[in-house]
């Protein structure tokens, strides 16, 4: 009986892994093959050169500034987004007066906010970021013109046209455009933590920030767990491409001197402009190597005792 | 979430499961790997060409009248009209052939599968945001040498070879180390400092030949509250399109050749140091728009039409693209750019112009003959002048722009080609190592002197930092003048 049974669940199971070996785990073998050779993309010869170029990786100036890129995002961008998200999940419901018949209640308008929070998600990842190239223009875009309505006219920045500033533009756009999904998704999650806590904690004379440390965080702990493992994600890989290709200086953008560069829009500019497909490939391992030990080190942070209530 | 913690008790084995097996995998796949060889990069591709057709004097190239013709244009400025019309005329003239013609945007995209397995089409126009990498496909021996071409006679003298009805300068973009011609640049770009000749008159100034002149009118323009240079900030490559050749004219071709040769200390020549302070004088006196290095080709040009710019480096492709913006009596104009004085090598006139819309024929088309002889149709002086017509840019072909009404950049372009006569200069950093010219060079080194953060002394190390890196470079493949 328990042999059939194994043998039943393999059945359900052999298509779908069959598929995920062909499209996911098949590519990612043959990156692996193809960094180890000196493939062009654009014909079919290719001879095998050994570890050429993971040596010559490891001597590209360029390649260490996109991975310090994509460090600092994979660092930040979780934190500002997440932190940002639950400050405005916390206010949206718990964190507004008391009011007559319910001891914890959101801001006045909450639900209107939860929906506008909500508008960046439902835009794609190019709108938004042709939509801040807008913004930033220093000529006459929104910011420039708000700091000079607001007689700020002696500073003008030029934003992704300034070293210094262009990430800091390009995170922005990025917290922007992702903050009001975490809103939402912490939002579903306070709204099932019994307001019994928060009663009884408010009876003992507790104010909003204790309140949110030691009842409204630990009880979240799980969907920040998880929300942190898929910023991370994202900020490795196709939004921090999208908007730094789309938005920032250069033929395919990481300017002003490669200081936006990070390593997925690397490995497209490799592959896709300069005809080093395998070069490519070998950053596409570089960038794995980052992601599984980001996630490794997510995943360890998270194994805490879990809350039952 | 009161249920959260019932389904994640499991969580934690499964997770460590699905780790072990997936390293197991991972081990299995490893001595796989000797049987990838004919993964994505495919086969060679059988070399399966189509007879060669009867060889005359309406057919110099043999062409085979009967055999397929797959052509690929980039779809982009210059429309599909043009090449529609010169399919007519091959079809036309060989009514058993049929022509797949494939407009796209996506050039690489959809061509690399096809190279890749040894199924290219017979004609490409390899051009546009996702233009295939020349340097590499000549360097794997992707293309098919388009000589027979050259030396075939042309539609409208049988007495003149193709050669000889080119524009100066077009044969040679196409070669890369040799005699072979490897591309066939359709279009003809004039470069150049372009302004409206109607502000420029309502400062009551003419296009000042000297460096010392044009730091004058600068002047009268900032006083009048137009900021007189503006540049693509985010795109600083366009920047060398005036400055390349005020270099040439200063120190003359050599300097400029050394460049592109990325011979060591070729950048620290004293015409290029003169150049760039020259440049640098722009930033330091306030002669650039606010906020240029924040700006995009478009936005730029955009600041320029409205007329808070004077000058712009640019291409002669941006009476098309900023069309849209331009005022009608804008009155567009182009000049060569200044140099510093009369101490300059060539004389005032010296501009870069060269070939656009690169064409190739892959080495494994199944009908080159067919593509090349497609290529002398589009050459003709009835297609050329078609072309003008339609997408107000020159063609490749020497002359057709008789008997049609010019737009007014256009003719500006074809009377300062006319000035500069024998001193057109073509750097090739462009097409030669496009990363090193637009990413480096562009961005980290003029880009960054532009918006004030390096002095001429600091960029021109830096960019010849750039240039030693990439002559040592040996997944580059280098190429020099002839």
């Amino acid at each position: 009986m328990q042999h059939g049974k194994y043998r039943f669940i393999a059945g359900f199971l052999a298509a779908p892994l069959a598929l995920y070996a062909l499209f996911v785990i098949w590519p990612f073998v043959q990156s692996i093959f193809y960094s180890f050779t000196d493939w062009s993309g654009l014909s079919p010869e290719f001879q095998l050169v050994g570890f050429d170029n993971f040596t010559k990786m490891f001597s590209d100036s360029v390649f260490w500034k996109s991975l310090q890129h994509s460090l600092l995002f994979v660092l930040l961008l979780p934190l500002g987004t997440l932190s940002l998200a639950l400050f405005f999940a916390f206010m949206l419901n718990v964190g507004g007066r008391r009011r007559k018949n319910a001891a914890v209640s959101g801001v006045r308008g909450s639900a209107f906010y939860k929906v506008v929070y909500f508008f960046p998600q439902v835009l794609s990842i190019a709108i938004v970021a042709l939509l801040f190239q807008f913004a930033y223009n220093p000529n006459s875009g929104a910011l420039n013109s708000g700091l000079q309505a607001v007689g700020l006219g002696g500073f003008q920045p030029d934003w992704l046209g300034d070293p210094d500033l262009a990430l800091w533009c390009v995170f922005a756009v990025l917290v922007w455009c992702t903050v009001g999904f975490f809103v939402v998704l912490f939002s579903a999650g306070m709204a099932s933590i019994p307001k019994d806590y928060y009663e009884a904690a408010l009876l003992d004379g507790a104010n909003r920030i204790t309140t949110f440390f030691k009842i409204t965080l630990p009880l979240l702990w799980d969907t920040v767990q998880s929300g942190w493992a898929y910023m991370g994600i994202l900020a490795l890989g196709a939004e921090s491409f999208a908007v730094v290709q789309i938005m920032t200086v250069g033929p395919n953008g990481g300017g002003p001197d490669y200081s936006t560069t990070v390593l997925p829009l690397y490995v497209y500019q490799k592959a896709f402009r300069d005809g080093q497909a395998a070069y490519a490939t070998t950053i596409g391992v570089a960038l794995l190597v980052v992601t599984l030990l980001f996630v490794a080190i997510v995943m360890r942070m998270g194994r805490r005792e879990r809350l039952e209530y | 979430m009161g249920s959260t913690s019932a389904r994640n008790g499991n969580d934690g084995v499964g997770r460590r499961d699905l780790i072990k097996r997936s390293a197991a995998l991972g081990l299995i796949s490893v001595p796989a790997m000797s049987f990838l060889s004919a993964c994505a990069s495919g086969g060679g591709g059988a070399d399966d060409k189509v007879d060669k057709g009867k060889k005359s004097k309406d057919n110099p190239l043999a062409v085979n009248g009967g055999a397929p013709l797959d052509f690929v244009l980039f779809d982009g400025g210059f429309g599909t009209q043009y090449a529609k019309d010169a399919i007519k005329v091959y079809e036309g003239k060989f009514p058993k052939a049929k022509v797949k013609f494939t407009p796209t945007q996506k050039i690489q995209s959809s061509l690399q599968p096809r190279f890749n397995g040894g199924n290219p089409p017979d004609l490409i126009d390899n051009s546009g945001a996702e233009q295939m990498d020349m340097g590499v496909l000549v360097g794997k021996d992707q293309l098919a040498d388009l000589t027979p071409l050259m030396d075939a006679p042309s539609v409208d003298d049988p007495d003149k070879k193709v050669r000889d009805t080119l524009r100066p300068g077009v044969l040679e973009m196409g070669q890369f180390d040799g005699e072979k011609v490897w591309i066939m640049y359709y279009a003809y770009t004039v470069y150049g400092v372009w302004y409206s000749q109607k502000a420029l008159d309502s400062l009551d100034a003419e296009y000042p030949e000297t460096w010392d002149d044009m730091l004058k009118v600068c002047a009268k323009a900032k006083k009048k509250g137009i900021a007189p240079w503006t540049y693509a900030g985010k795109h600083p490559y366009y920047i060398p399109f005036s400055l390349y050749p005020m270099i040439a004219k200063v120190g003359g071709r050599e300097v400029l050749d050394a460049i592109d040769n990325l011979e060591p200390n070729a950048w620290k020549h004293p015409a290029v140091k003169a150049c760039f302070e020259a440049y640098y004088e722009l930033y330091k006196k306030g002669y650039i728009l606010k906020g240029t290095p924040g700006l995009d080709h478009i936005q730029s040009q955009t600041a320029w039409t409205e007329g808070k710019a004077l000058f712009l480096p640019n291409g002669s492709w941006v009476e098309n693209e900023a069309a849209k913006t331009m005022p009608d009596d804008f009155d567009l104009a182009v000049s060569a750019p200044s140099g510093l004085d009369s101490s300059d090598k060539l004389p005032f006139g010296t501009m870069w112009a060269s070939g656009g819309e690169p064409f190739i024929v892959p080495s494994k088309a199944k009908n080159p003959d067919g593509a090349m002889e497609q290529l002398r149709i589009m050459l003709s002086e009835d297609s050329s002048k078609n072309f003008t017509k339609s997408v107000k840019s020159l063609t490749a072909f020497d002359g057709g722009t008789d008997g049609i009404e010019l737009t007014p950049g256009l003719k500006s372009a074809v009377a300062a080609l006319e000035k500069a006569g024998e001193n057109i200069v073509n750097p090739r950093l462009q097409d030669w190592y496009v990363a090193l010219q637009k990413e480096k060079i562009g961005v980290g080194g003029l880009g960054e002197m532009m918006a004030g953060r390096l002095t001429p002394a600091e960029a021109i190390k830096k960019i010849q930092g750039y240039a030693d890196e990439a002559a040592k470079d040996d997944s580059i493949k280098h190429y020099k003048h002839q």
